[in-house]
């Protein structure tokens, strides 16, 4: 019978010492911020057993996502939305910089994978049922991003200005011209004026890096908020969810936000 | 704009005045005081809220409004007005008229605004049509498809090889001399005869024209509008004229309905 020797005493001490210089600063921030129990709280939280490799598709989509961000944001410190530049400076970032063709070839794939994921991620939320009570307010989330993402893909598309990307943007706005009433106008203002021109292409470089991306990331700050609030939901063969009773939601008993009392008087 | 301010003006005084003058109102009516005693027991007394506290809110989200107002109309206004307050180009010069002669086609190529560079290169087909009742008569089609804007090409001999470059004083124009037997577009078909007239494929109407001019003997290239058909040639062509219209865009027909205004009607 082996007899495992306790630690000696000194080495215990070095050990409490280590730990002590790593706890220090994490209890520091989370004393102040809360940061530590929120990050805890988001990554240890509560899913069902039976989750299964479908429902990774989300986070998948977020990653391909994030690569975009991270991708982009490169490219744009070597491109130059101008007429007569632009072409020459990616021509130059594929060709001249250095990984130049890793970067922008991950943007280029990259866009055409978050598109799929997107739409991989729809297909399981659609097949498992995950979009009902009380998650449809996520998917409304997600049906707002799929467009974006969208406008995503025919923005970017300009922005290598060659031959194809120039006349696939004067066939995308023009069809958009053909809308009833409101085609002209917004055929118009995509174009930036009468003729596609010099600020056709800072419209959709500035729309591609600012606008669009903003508004993604604010949608999925709201969706990933909601997956957090209502939990992930099981698959729909699930023995563990199946026929459970729900519970009633509480009634609020103050007046809030949601039923505002009457103006110019307060309950004492 | 002087006739609008005066009327402002008299308005909004006599509004004044009138309350200037006027009988004065009645205040306005005061919140019904508390009644503290009056309540009925076991209810928590109703205490009137403090009239300033209201003003306050008001005001504040009032000003706050207001300075949103300030900052954001005119950013919005900037975003959007510019695209639809452009100027139309001063013409083009294409070159003495001895460089058309008469029955010819010319594909013409020059830049609509040298100032922009290469990405206002535009190209036209244009033909001397000769003398029609003592003036000259020229065709001048427009290249750009009316399906959804790719570039026409004439169908036929091409003269590469008697390709000339005109300079005049401010531009630069490369004729090249073609045989069209039509014009047909490479993205998704359409084909045109040679008056423009849609003879397959998906365009709603008939090729885009260029009004032109005679400016110091030199053919001179002006507004381009839109056709919706054209019968006879030549010199004799009778064209169903419309302003300028974008590509996919009826201009005549029930289809026409769905395109009542267009940006540059409004400017």
């Amino acid at each position: 019978m082996a007899v495992v020797p306790p630690p000696s005493r000194r080495r215990r001490r070095r050990m409490d010492k280590v730990l002590e210089i790593i706890n220090i600063p994490i209890d520091w921030l989370e004393e102040r911020s809360g940061l530590v129990g929120g990050v805890k709280y988001f990554l240890f939280r509560k899913v069902p057993s039976d989750t299964n490799w479908f429902h990774t598709l989300g986070s998948a989509t977020l990653t391909a996502f994030l690569v975009q961000l991270g991708t982009g944001v490169i490219l744009a410190m070597y491109y130059k939305p101008h007429p007569d530049e632009a072409y020459e400076s990616i021509r130059h970032i594929t060709h001249d910089v250095t990984l130049g063709w890793l970067v922008r070839g991950m943007h280029r794939w990259g866009a055409s994978v978050f598109i799929i994921l997107l739409f991989l991620h729809m297909g399981r939320v659609f097949l498992f049922g995950a979009y009902k009570y009380p998650r449809e307010l996520n998917w409304i989330v997600g049906v707002l991003i799929l467009p974006l993402a969208l406008l995503m893909g025919f923005t970017g598309y300009l922005l290598p200005w060659d031959q194809t990307a120039y006349w696939a943007t004067v066939v995308g706005i023009n069809l958009n011209g053909t809308g009833p009433i409101v085609g002209p106008f917004l055929a118009q203002f995509l174009r930036g004026g009468d003729e596609i021109g010099p600020n056709t292409l800072t419209i959709f470089y500035a729309t591609h890096m600012l606008l669009l991306p903003g508004a993604i990331l604010g949608l999925i700050g709201l969706h990933l908020y909601l997956v957090v609030r209502l939990g992930v939901s099981s698959p729909p063969w699930s023995d563990e969810a199946a026929g459970k009773e729900r519970p009633e939601p509480e009634p609020s008993g103050e007046a809030g936000l949601v039923r505002p009392r009457a103006r110019g008087r307060i309950a004492k | 704009m002087v006739i609008a301010g005066v009327i402002i003006a008299a308005v909004f005084g006599f509004l004044w005045a009138r309350d200037v003058m006027g009988p004065e109102r009645a205040p306005a009516a005061e919140p019904e005081p508390a009644r503290v005693g009056a309540v009925p027991p076991g209810e928590e007394p109703l205490v009137e809220r403090y009239p300033r506290n209201t003003f306050l809110e008001l005001t504040t989200l009032g000003l706050g409004a207001v300075i949103t107002g300030i900052v954001t109309v005119p950013v919005l206004g900037f975003a959007v007005l510019p695209a639809f307050t452009g100027k139309e180009h001063e013409g083009v010069d294409l070159g003495p008229l001895d460089k058309y002669p008469e029955g010819e086609w010319r594909e013409a190529t020059f830049l609509l605004d040298p100032t922009l560079g290469e990405v206002s290169r535009r190209t036209a087909f244009v033909r001397n049509n000769g003398l029609k009742d003592g003036l000259p008569s020229f065709t001048i089609i427009s290249n750009r498809c009316v399906h959804l804007g790719c570039p026409a090409q004439a169908g036929g001999p091409r003269e590469d090889e008697n390709r000339e470059t005109i300079k005049t004083e401010k531009a630069e124009v490369t004729l090249t001399p073609v045989q069209p037997a039509g014009f047909s577009c490479p993205c998704h078909g359409g084909a045109y005869d040679t008056e423009g007239n849609r003879i397959a494929g998906p365009p709603v109407r008939a090729l885009d024209r260029f009004k032109y001019g005679i400016i110091n003997g030199h053919l001179t290239l002006l507004q381009p509008y839109s056709v919706g058909k054209v019968d006879g040639e030549g010199a004799n062509a009778q064209i169903k004229a419309y302003g300028l219209q974008g590509p996919g865009e009826h201009v005549d027909g029930i289809e026409a309905v769905f395109y009542p205004l267009q940006p540059q009607d409004v400017e």
